[in-house]
């Protein structure tokens, strides 16, 4: 019996009216844990009834305790009929079971129905006592926290990963029993938000184990989705990253209650892997080759020159540290596109290269026609990988290891045995990432059929190892060993499901990989990498040996190693990143018109679509790129949705100029037919119109990449022997400028050929995508890069748009521009929305895509409004707060490192005369860094200026106040009779991982809800959006009573992960479905101390 | 060609965005489309570089939170509680005032009328005269309602319980009182005679008329001691009639009054001739007060009996000023008038509400 539960029901208030005969209601209450309920007394007539109970204690397996939710009813004591039903509470008790959490659930929370939404709140205390398991064979994973934050939680520290992790359970989808017609439909919904919430906390149970099992203690990155695949079921799925964190102040790692022999047994776990599925064919090699590897001079010498380089001769700096060992070239077939897109704008003509791809697609459709049709498509950089792209990747994964010896270490490196070497990060501490090779992505079109048995849910496990598969192969071809900021999706549509993952294929530092690999081997890795700007964006592969013609440019930052000329990823923008100017959010959008089929015939119309989809987003999204004259891509997420007889493409990533790489060439266009006097008129119109826009975009983005570029030399290295080396490359790229002129006039020809209406129409929509009203920014990413000054002023909304198209005769032309102006429209909407917060940035700007209906578009959109300073912006500083946090993080490696210095320069923003100036004084390091701190402190001065300017103190003391503010929860238990009294704590909500100028003090566990509302009263409710609008608002509402209730202030990361709407006009219904999830935590202002 | 068309378009913000300008659009009682058309009038357009679409979504949107927050609003503590909307305190404030905010055109209309169902009925003809919006004329009647439900049975100071229960600043709870105050006895304030008297004016005459000649003005702890004029007082003021029906003291009080007037006015001879047919008026109302009928003609009976022939006189009103006050004064050296109490009680609030009445 290794739990006890506690809960007492305290007061109701804002109850509704019952008994229309005396206008009040007579309400009693019950508490329901697994299978034992108890009930309150009945408070009669009463809208504020007190109940104040006795504690309800529920003696549980701690395995019930991770499972089922506490769940609390209100009802109306009926004495002649039936007790009506006011609504319930399910509170998550998952949180109080992990020590480093919350410890008391205690505060108002809404009374939820499904069919009438909130009727008044109810004031609960929950606690749970744990005692302690001797258990081994226990089932449940208690202690182990989880984060939905996709970066290291800002008060922890990071001892060591150990990889991805996935679980996914299956079960009968309520609404599709057939009991489900005899029942009400309160009925369903709520045995829905049942089993749904049973499954997620059997979800978090089971990859907990699998986290302790690894020797983990938290799971970071923590994504939960589920699939609603109708009459076949319903999938509730997730994946994260499995880490160990210890906090800054304890040195112990805590593993939860784990057995110790676990964390030494750590390898043989993961060898023997017994979570995973015994009949998995494993590809990739045991340690076996490894192990011989280290022998290799390769392996040997490649990873010295790039740990020591100091001690390096000249010499070596001309051979590239980073190259991998030669490819034989007969194992890779060759690629049409460079994998990091630089062969794109290149490659000849468009017509040729949409030829190309046709009979890719073709060529591809028909061999992988299996049986049941269940075949997959897959692409590297939307570009389909050869089938035998995928034998390569055992040999393969031998090249890869040669980048992973760490030096010291005679064990095999922990990553190279893992299955999966994914991670759900997207931002990283310093110097895990190495190198990024682009990003890899896969998707597969499945039909659904029933799942039969709920406790072994092969099917879905086999369909996602087969993407997960080729993504590592694809990562493998590009070079890297690992997938970061990795995802997976679905898109259904009745029986065809798309299953889609992504992730940025990288070269990871492998030292950290292992347990304590941060003290003793942390120093040394931060002293190579963190000064460096450019390195992330070296080629992991070797464009030499590659068969297939990259095009790869010179460093312009260090002009060492090679770069692609464009870079797309799915992570933030790495913190050592060099950009010029602003980002801004590029979206290429498309929707496709496909037959209405059924089954098999619908599955192959879609997979035959998709190649082209994927096609013509890359396209659209590489013409944006050059158009904002900016080179590489951070955050891209692309999202295929399919309808019955559409499928919509949506691509948003924010797009940088990343000084490392090469600038962009301008837009050419070019005619079909020469000769045509008019259509070359009209392109020369069109040609000088693009030209003016990329001038203009460069303006309005501030990039000034020319100042950048002569800049090579600018990463001054802090000790004065390096002196010498830092000038000999300053000669080294000279000697190289005429060659990079000849690339940026190569460049030049990034020709679009327009032969038909169709390229000019689109032409015409590319012109026309308005930028965002003065005084606005965007961005997909947490932070716009560029903008350093950020105020803690934070507005999170959620906004769904549903649009029908109401032509008979549709046409892909029509249906995209539709597409195209309601993503405008709506961008300009939430700008308007958010107007009296400029200057300010849409930050995380999340959009999603679905096809609900025939003909029917919905787009929801969650993004954060951020306001800054202005003045602030245009003297970047690099020491924001957020970095601050970070360094604090990190504090142990920085302490004896030099602030970094590129760091340092590119924070002033001076021209490059000044610039290397300061790379002159960069020997007297201290300055520098005392320097940051000065820059910090009037930072902190001048966003406090700027707060109280604004008269936004109210929210601010709301933060000030963060212990106050705990005295006040503690205060509104004890004197709950005089609810009128306490004011509701204020909670914030961001999808981002952090608020600007504010610390977080605790992290106290997971927020992952799951609602149902339904009615049959839509015209009564204001219509479908006064439908979802109130139903939204109450989604919000119960996501900050239970923040509330854990003690916390604000939910970081948070998401809206599903927003299902379903409606029937005619019989005056709608239902809609909402998932949402974030972590909850205390935040203080910055400034202040801990309570 | 258009070829799509919006059928759903929500936006929700963890912390609740409220435009004022639209806030008071919807509480005119403007349509969506018309407070689009005035919103694009206004500029905020260009501002903006918006669109007249993104301004009729813009518009949809803040309506129906409104909606969704009169619910609230109809119980003002309620807001600060509840948990549906996050809205700084601040915010809260100027939403709750604002809604109860009203029309001085309206209330003109209704003030002394009986809130119930028939007035109700009769809000197109006010809306038809004031030209407010039908639906701005109900949401202010409700509130005026509202607020008298929910005071009328509560004991203490009317303009304290007004502003415990939906947090009104001190001057609308005021406003809010003398409302409710007049609703309850029914003054008549609606005489073409009246006309040309304001909200502001009646509202001081009630506030003057609660501190001095309620049961509260005696005792502060009795239920409706605020709304109900003191039966008692009001049977005291016949006693005043000796000061008209007794010759003598008639006589004495007119020249003790023309004594102190003498050479400080212009008007003193039409005063002096005057002087016996006013002091007969004002003391007449008085008598009658008991009869709740005359309760409801106090105004214009002030106006008709004594303001009127004032003002074809034409008096200053600093004349009326100095006149009331030794009018009032001398009362005191008549040595024969026992009632100096009840007589205080009396001319306090007539000379306030007289002076504050009398202007064109």
């Amino acid at each position: 019996m290794p739990g006890k539960l506690k809960a007492k029901i305290l007061a109701g208030r804002h109850l509704p009216v019952m008994d229309r005969a005396s206008d009040l209601t007579d309400a009693f209450v019950e508490v329901k844990f697994g299978n034992t309920t108890f009930k309150t007394d009945v408070f009669p007539k009463s809208l504020n009834p007190q109940w104040n109970s006795e504690w309800f204690k529920f003696e549980v397996d701690d395995e019930d305790l991770q499972d089922e939710p506490l769940q609390i009813t209100v009802l109306d004591h009926d004495t002649y009929s039936a007790n009506d039903a006011i609504g319930k509470v399910y509170i998550d008790i998952d949180p109080l079971l992990s020590t480093e959490a919350a410890t008391v659930i205690s505060g108002w929370f809404p009374i939820y129905d499904t069919i009438h939404g909130i009727r008044g709140e109810i004031s609960v205390l929950v606690k749970v006592e744990l005692f302690s398991d001797s258990n081994r064979f226990r089932q449940s994973s208690c202690g182990v926290k989880f984060f939905c934050t996709p970066s290291i939680p800002r008060c922890y520290r990071l001892a060591a990963v150990h990889g991805f992790v996935e679980e996914l359970v299956v079960n009968e989808d309520p609404e599709h029993q057939w009991i489900d017609r005899i029942r009400t439909p309160r009925a369903s919904n709520e045995a829905r938000q049942r089993l749904i919430s049973l499954m997620s906390g059997e979800l978090q149970r089971k990859i907990g184990l699998k986290v302790l099992e690894m020797g983990g203690n938290a799971v970071v990155g923590y994504l939960q989705c589920f699939d609603l695949e109708g009459e076949s079921g319903l999938v509730v799925r997730a994946i994260g990253t499995a880490c160990t964190l210890e906090k800054p102040g304890s040195l112990p790692p805590s593993a939860p209650s784990a057995s110790p022999s676990m964390e030494t047994k750590e390898l043989l776990l993961s060898n023997n892997s017994s979570t995973l599925p015994p009949s998995y064919p494993v590809t990739v090699p045991s340690p076996g080759p490894s192990a011989p590897l280290k022998y290799q001079p390769f392996s040997s010498s490649s990873p010295k020159s790039c740990r020591h380089q100091s001690s390096c001769s000249d010499t070596d700096l001309s051979f590239v540290p980073k190259i991998a060992p030669p490819l034989p070239s007969h194992r890779f077939h060759p690629y049409p596109s460079s994998p990091a897109f630089s062969s794109e704008p290149l490659s000849s003509s468009a017509p040729s290269r949409l030829h190309w791809g046709a009979k890719r697609a073709r060529g591809f459709a028909t061999p992988t026609c299996l049986a049941m049709l269940r075949k997959t498509m897959s692409f590297s950089e939307n570009l389909p990988l050869e089938a035998s792209g995928i034998g390569s990747s055992g040999s393969s994964g031998k090249e890869g290891c040669s980048f992973k010896m760490p030096q010291k270490q005679v064990t095999p490196s922990a990553l190279e045995q893992r299955e999966f070497p994914f991670f759900t990060f997207t931002r990283f501490p310093p110097g895990f990432l190495l190198h990024v090779g682009g990003v890899v992505s896969a998707r597969s079109v499945k039909l659904l059929d029933r799942i039969y048995n709920p406790d072994e849910p092969e099917t879905r496990d086999a369909w996602w190892e087969e993407i997960r598969q080729e993504i590592k192969s694809h990562a493998k071809a590009l070079g890297c060993h690992a997938v970061v900021g990795y995802s997976e999706s679905t898109s259904i549509c009745d029986e065809v499901c798309i299953l889609s993952a992504a992730g940025t294929a990288a070269v990871l530092d492998p030292t950290l990989m292992q347990e304590g690999c941060l003290d003793d081997g942390g120093e040394h890795r931060l002293d190579e990498h963190s000064f460096l700007s450019c390195v992330f964006c070296h080629v992991p592969y070797d464009d030499f040996n590659s068969p297939f013609p990259a095009h790869l440019a010179q460093c312009c930052t260090c002009g060492r190693h090679k770069v692609p000329d464009v870079l797309f990823t799915t992570i933030e923008l790495p913190r050592e990143a060099k950009v010029s100017g602003k980002g801004c959010l590029i979206q290429a959008r498309l929707c496709r018109l496909k037959k209405k089929a059924q089954g098999e015939a619908s599955a192959t119309a879609v997979s035959n679509l998709l190649p082209f989809m994927e096609y013509e987003l890359h396209t659209q999204l590489m013409n944006k790129l050059k158009l904002r004259a900016m080179n590489a891509l951070f955050g891209l997420r692309v999202q295929i949705s399919l309808g019955e007889n559409m499928v919509v493409g949506l691509a948003s990533a924010t797009g940088v100029y990343l000084n490392a790489l090469p600038s962009p060439g301008g837009v050419q266009i070019a005619g079909k037919t020469p000769g045509d006097t008019a259509q070359e008129q009209h392109i020369s119109n069109m040609q000088r119109k693009i030209n003016d826009t990329i001038a203009g975009n460069k303006e309005l983005y501030e990039i000034n990449p020319l100042e950048v570029a002569e800049d090579v030399s600018g990463s001054p290295i802090p000790e004065p022997q390096r002196r010498p080396r830092l000038f000999r490359s300053v000669s080294e790229s000279s000697t190289e400028v005429p060659e990079l002129d000849l690339a940026y006039g190569r460049k030049d020809a990034f020709v679009l050929e327009i032969d038909d209406t169709d390229a000019l129409e689109d032409m015409h929509s590319l012109l026309t995508d308005a930028p965002a009203p003065s005084g606005f920014y965007s961005c997909n990413t947490e932070v716009m890069p560029g903008i350093y000054s950020w105020t803690s002023a934070v507005q999170m909304f959620t906004s769904v748009r549903m649009f029908r198209l109401g032509n008979a005769n549709l046409t892909n032309q029509g249906v995209n521009k539709a597409f195209n102006d309601l993503c405008e429209d709506l961008l300009k909407s939430l700008y308007f929305k958010v107007r009296s917060m400029v200057p300010c940035c849409l930050c995380h700007l999340n959009f999603s895509v679905a096809v609900p209906e025939e003909e029917l578009v919905q787009v929801t959109v969650t993004a954060a409004a951020m306001t800054f300073d202005k003045d602030g912006s245009q003297e970047p500083n690099r020491t924001t707060p957020r970095e601050n946090d970070e360094q604090l993080q990190f504090a142990l490696e920085l302490s004896t490192e030099p602030a970094s210095p590129p760091t340092f320069s590119s924070r002033k923003g001076l021209p490059g005369g000044s610039e290397t100036h300061v790379g002159a004084r960069a020997s007297s390091v201290d300055y520098g860094s005392f320097a940051d701190r000065c820059s910090t402190l009037v930072e902190l001065i001048k966003v406090k200026a700027q707060t109280m300017r604004r008269g936004s103190i109210k929210t601010i003391s709301s933060l000030e106040t963060g212990s106050p503010l705990l005295r006040d929860r503690s205060r509104s238990v004890r004197s709950t009779h005089s609810y009128s009294s306490n004011a509701v704590t204020v909670v914030k909500m961001t999808p981002l991982s952090f608020i600007p100028n504010t610390r977080i003090i605790k992290y106290l566990g997971i927020i992952n809800m799951f609602f149902i509302r339904e009615t049959s009263s839509l015209r009564e409710e204001g219509g479908v959006s006064g439908f979802l609008h109130g139903f939204i608002t109450e989604v919000f509402a119960m996501v900050r009573a239970h923040v509330a209730a854990l003690g916390g202030n604000a939910v970081l990361s948070y998401q809206m992960k599903e927003c299902v709407f379903m409606e029937n006009p005619n019989k005056n219904q709608a239902q809609c479905l909402i998932n949402v999830s974030g972590d909850a935590v205390i935040l203080v202002r910055h400034t202040e101390p801990d309570p | 060609m258009e070829i799509m068309s919006v059928e759903l378009d929500v936006f929700v913000g963890n912390t609740t965005i409220m435009d004022e300008e639209v806030y008071q659009f919807w509480l005119d009682g403007y349509t969506v489309s018309d407070a689009v058309k005035v919103r694009m009038e206004g500029g905020v357009l260009e501002e903006c570089e918006a669109s007249a679409e993104v301004l009729q979504s813009d518009t949809m949107d803040q309506y129906r939170t409104f909606q969704m927050c009169e619910r609230l609003l109809h119980t003002p503590a309620k807001l600060a509680n509840q948990l549906l909307f996050q809205i700084p305190p601040h915010r809260q404030a100027m939403l709750i005032e604002r809604y109860y905010a009203f029309d001085s055109a309206f209330v003109r209309e209704v003030l002394g009328k009986k809130l119930s169902k028939g007035t109700k009925k009769d809000l197109d003809d006010v809306s038809l005269k004031t030209g407010i919006t039908l639906k701005s004329c109900r949401r202010q009647f409700d509130n005026f309602k509202r607020v008298f439900k929910v005071v009328e049975e509560l004991k203490g100071p009317l303009v304290e319980n007004i502003q415990t229960h939906f947090l009104l600043s001190d001057k609308l709870a005021r406003d809010y009182a003398a409302i409710v105050f007049f609703a309850n006895n029914r003054f008549e304030t609606g005489k073409r005679k009246l006309q040309y008297l304001s909200f502001q004016d009646f509202a001081f005459c009630a506030g003057q008329l609660i501190s001095n000649w309620t049961v509260g003005a005696v005792d502060n702890m009795v239920e409706d001691m605020d709304v109900d004029l003191d039966k008692e007082f009001l049977q005291d003021l016949k006693d005043l009639k000796i000061l008209i029906t007794d010759k003598d003291l008639l006589d004495q009080h007119k020249s003790l009054v023309c004594t102190a007037l003498r050479g400080k006015t212009k008007v003193y001879s039409e005063m002096e001739a005057n002087f016996k047919n006013l002091s007969r008026g004002l003391i007449n109302i008085a008598a009658k007060l008991t009869n709740t009928k005359d309760v409801r003609d106090l105004f214009i009976d002030l106006v008709e009996k004594f303001i009127e022939p004032c003002r074809s006189d034409r008096w200053t009103a600093a004349d009326m000023k100095l006149f009331l006050i030794h009018y009032t004064n001398s009362a005191h050296i008549l040595d024969t008038f026992k009632h100096q109490v009840t007589w205080d009680r009396y001319m306090g609030v007539i000379k306030s509400c007289i002076l504050k009445m009398y202007h064109d």
